[in-house]
């Protein structure tokens, strides 16, 4: 199964890379948009037939390595086949 | 503790590290100490007093600063070393390292400015009893270098006044005459933080490099301190 992961930092701390864009953004006409936050994207083939269970391995693995909790949050979504 | 003669000494080698060459140099500075390296795939420090985490790029920053050496073979050995009492200094990225694997608290951010940042700065002591300070004085302001791209020291707010209230700040960024100030803090860490322990004090990281200005020909000494107050 495929399991897709966005990782981003926790609301509230400073994203310098959002901002810089953010900037970049507004000096393209675009003042509407605010917020611009930037994370990591991460897709994984995993083993198994039971989406639930993947869903809780990819969760593990966020937990452990994928990111860190002091300072991220993280998304997993599963899906079946490849 | 008692005074350390003759300090056995070991300098973590992860791939991508690129100030263990220093860091031993520096180290081997210290009259009677015995200095080597560890390889990143050994399984035991071995008999040590004092473990370095060097700067550098350990596994090429990939994922985040630190995220893949936590898990090299060798960590467990540092951790449980650590836990033993054993005294573990990480540099720069030996500092991102150790707050991976929660010896300390707290983590390193992409600096305020979005730039990497290779500069001397100030840091004035805080606390002169942790093994890696005994040699300065409470207050005292050293001129150190830094070079990273994220050392934005970030906690959450309980974690940060614990970290206050237990007095585990260690350096804090500064003017030359020791002011804590806004413009001193070059990656916008919270309160100026340069460095902490953990609350038993063995474990100590810290963004400047000590090792890079431990010696006259560098032209600062102000670095030789922390290596010094490793004898006392």
């Amino acid at each position: 199964m495929k399991a897709r992961v966005t990782v981003t930092l926790r609301e509230g701390i400073l994203d310098t890379q959002g901002k810089a864009v953010e900037h970049a953004l507004h000096s393209l006409g675009f003042t509407g948009v605010k917020n611009v936050r930037i994370g990591k994207h991460i897709e994984m083939d995993v083993d198994g037939a039971d989406a639930a269970a993947v869903q809780r391995q990819a969760d593990d693995i966020c937990r452990k390595l994928l990111s860190n909790p002091v300072m991220e949050n993280f998304r997993v979504t599963v899906e079946e086949g490849k | 503790m008692a005074a350390m003669k003759n300090p056995k000494i070991g300098v973590v080698l992860f791939p991508g590290a690129n100030c263990e060459r220093d860091t031993i140099h520096a180290a081997s500075l210290l009259p009677g100490a015995s200095v080597r390296h560890i390889w990143h795939k050994d399984t035991s420090v071995g008999n040590l007093d004092v473990v370095f985490l060097p700067g550098g790029f350990s596994y090429g920053d990939y994922l985040r600063c630190g995220a893949i050496a936590r898990f090299s073979p060798v960590m467990r050995s540092v951790v449980e070393f650590a836990e033993k009492g054993g005294i573990v200094i990480g540099i720069c990225n030996g500092f991102q390292v150790l707050t991976e694997c929660h010896l300390l608290p707290g983590a390193l951010l992409m600096n305020e400015s979005r730039k990497f940042i290779c500069k001397n700065i100030h840091v004035r002591v805080e606390r002169n009893d942790i093994p890696a300070t005994r040699a300065l004085k409470k207050g005292d302001v050293l001129k150190l270098p830094i070079a990273h791209g994220e050392g934005r020291f970030y906690a959450p707010p309980e974690t940060l006044q614990a970290l206050e209230a237990n007095g585990q700040v260690v350096v804090r960024y500064c003017d030359q005459s020791g002011n804590i100030t806004r413009e001193a803090n070059p990656n916008g860490a919270l309160n100026n933080i340069a460095g902490i322990c953990n609350e038993r004090g063995n474990v100590f990281g810290l963004m400047p490099h000590p090792e890079r200005a431990a010696e006259p020909i560098l032209g600062n000494t102000d670095g030789w301190g922390i290596l010094q107050s490793l004898l006392m």
